[in-house]
């Protein structure tokens, strides 16, 4: 560990620590592709209700889709506007 | 400190940050106008010039509507059976507002797409937004239910109270960030592509700009609505 500052530490740190955030992106990635599969079968059951249909099915994949925002979220957080470099 | 500051400061200069173009001192705080600002007014403007030529062409509307009074009426009518479908016999007191909330957040998810920094990119647009849907939502429900709103929150069970008051209280920053983090990402993707590969990025970007600020603006507007009208039309009774 010679030659690392505290600052570079915690850079190096974060960094690493947005990418591991964005795993939360495989969840709601499965989730959507299930729900997405779900809905072309229901289509193709009842083409009639095609419309109403795929607004469920995207209201339901908006809804999934917020845990993996929560990730990028966090993800920012850590490259941007880093709260751990003013703790030093 | 320097090094410290490396990844931290490289936002600031980065394209897709919000910054700041001048600020003033108001009451002892520093204000700061950012391109957010910026950009509001110009979707703002659009938006006023829209709607005023819309004004002008239905007060003297034909029987017959051609060229853009069959636009405006397309989308009155696109927003109205949006709302219809979605709350029923109460839709006549909300079309007004989710019509409004459509147009805004609609324009200002594709104003990517002639340069400016979305506003929807900006926490302090969406949260506002959320935050009007949220005081939307109580105000019915309480409108509707009257004491019950409150008893509503300890069912089914007394000591599920705290779980309910966090899923009452968590709706307008699940809606914002959604809004707002779909926005960012797309934005910042976007610069990305264009300060990576600065000299090839030419032209060729259009399809990424096709899905990441059409395709997923006009997907998150339908949501940011649809779920508005969904969390509203739970408070109220069916008819």
């Amino acid at each position: 560990m010679e030659g690392i500052t505290n600052e570079g530490l915690v850079l190096a740190c974060s960094a690493i620590g947005a990418g591991l955030a964005l795993i939360a992106g495989v969840g709601p990635g499965v989730g959507q592709g299930i729900a997405a599969g779900h809905g072309a079968s229901a289509v193709g059951r009842n083409p009639g209700a095609r419309g109403e249909i795929t607004s469920t099915m995207l209201l339901g994949q908006a809804v999934a889709e917020t845990t993996g925002l929560y990730g990028l979220a966090i993800a920012f957080i850590l490259l941007f506007a880093n709260p751990l470099i003013g703790r030093l | 400190m320097e090094t410290a500051n490396l990844l931290a400061s490289s936002g600031s200069d980065a394209g897709f940050m919000i910054q700041g173009l001048f600020s003033y001192k108001l009451f002892g705080q520093t204000f700061w106008i950012t391109t957010t600002h910026v950009s509001i007014l110009i979707v703002m403007i659009i938006i006023l010039a829209f709607a005023v030529a819309a004004r002008i062409k239905i007060s003297h509307a034909e029987e017959y509507p051609t060229g853009f009074q069959n636009v405006i009426e397309m989308i009155v009518e696109m927003l109205d059976n949006m709302v219809e479908s979605n709350m029923g016999v109460h839709a006549k007191k909300f079309r007004n507002y989710i019509g409004t909330i459509f147009i805004f957040i609609f324009v200002s998810n594709i104003s990517g797409l002639v340069g400016l920094r979305p506003p929807t990119a900006d926490y302090g647009v969406t949260l506002p937004l959320g935050l009007i849907t949220f005081s939307m939502i109580q105000f019915n429900n309480i409108k509707y239910n009257k004491f019950g709103a409150f008893t509503d929150l300890f069912k089914p069970l007394p000591f599920l109270f705290p779980i309910n008051l966090i899923g009452e209280i968590a709706v307008p920053f699940s809606l914002s960030l959604r809004l707002f983090g779909n926005v960012l990402s797309g934005t910042v993707m976007m610069s990305l592509i264009y300060s990576l590969l600065s000299n090839i990025a030419i032209g060729w970007t259009g399809f990424l700009h096709i899905y990441f600020d059409l395709f997923s603006g006009a997907i998150q507007t339908y949501v940011f609505c649809m779920l508005t009208m969904v969390f509203v039309s739970q408070k109220m009774p069916e008819e």
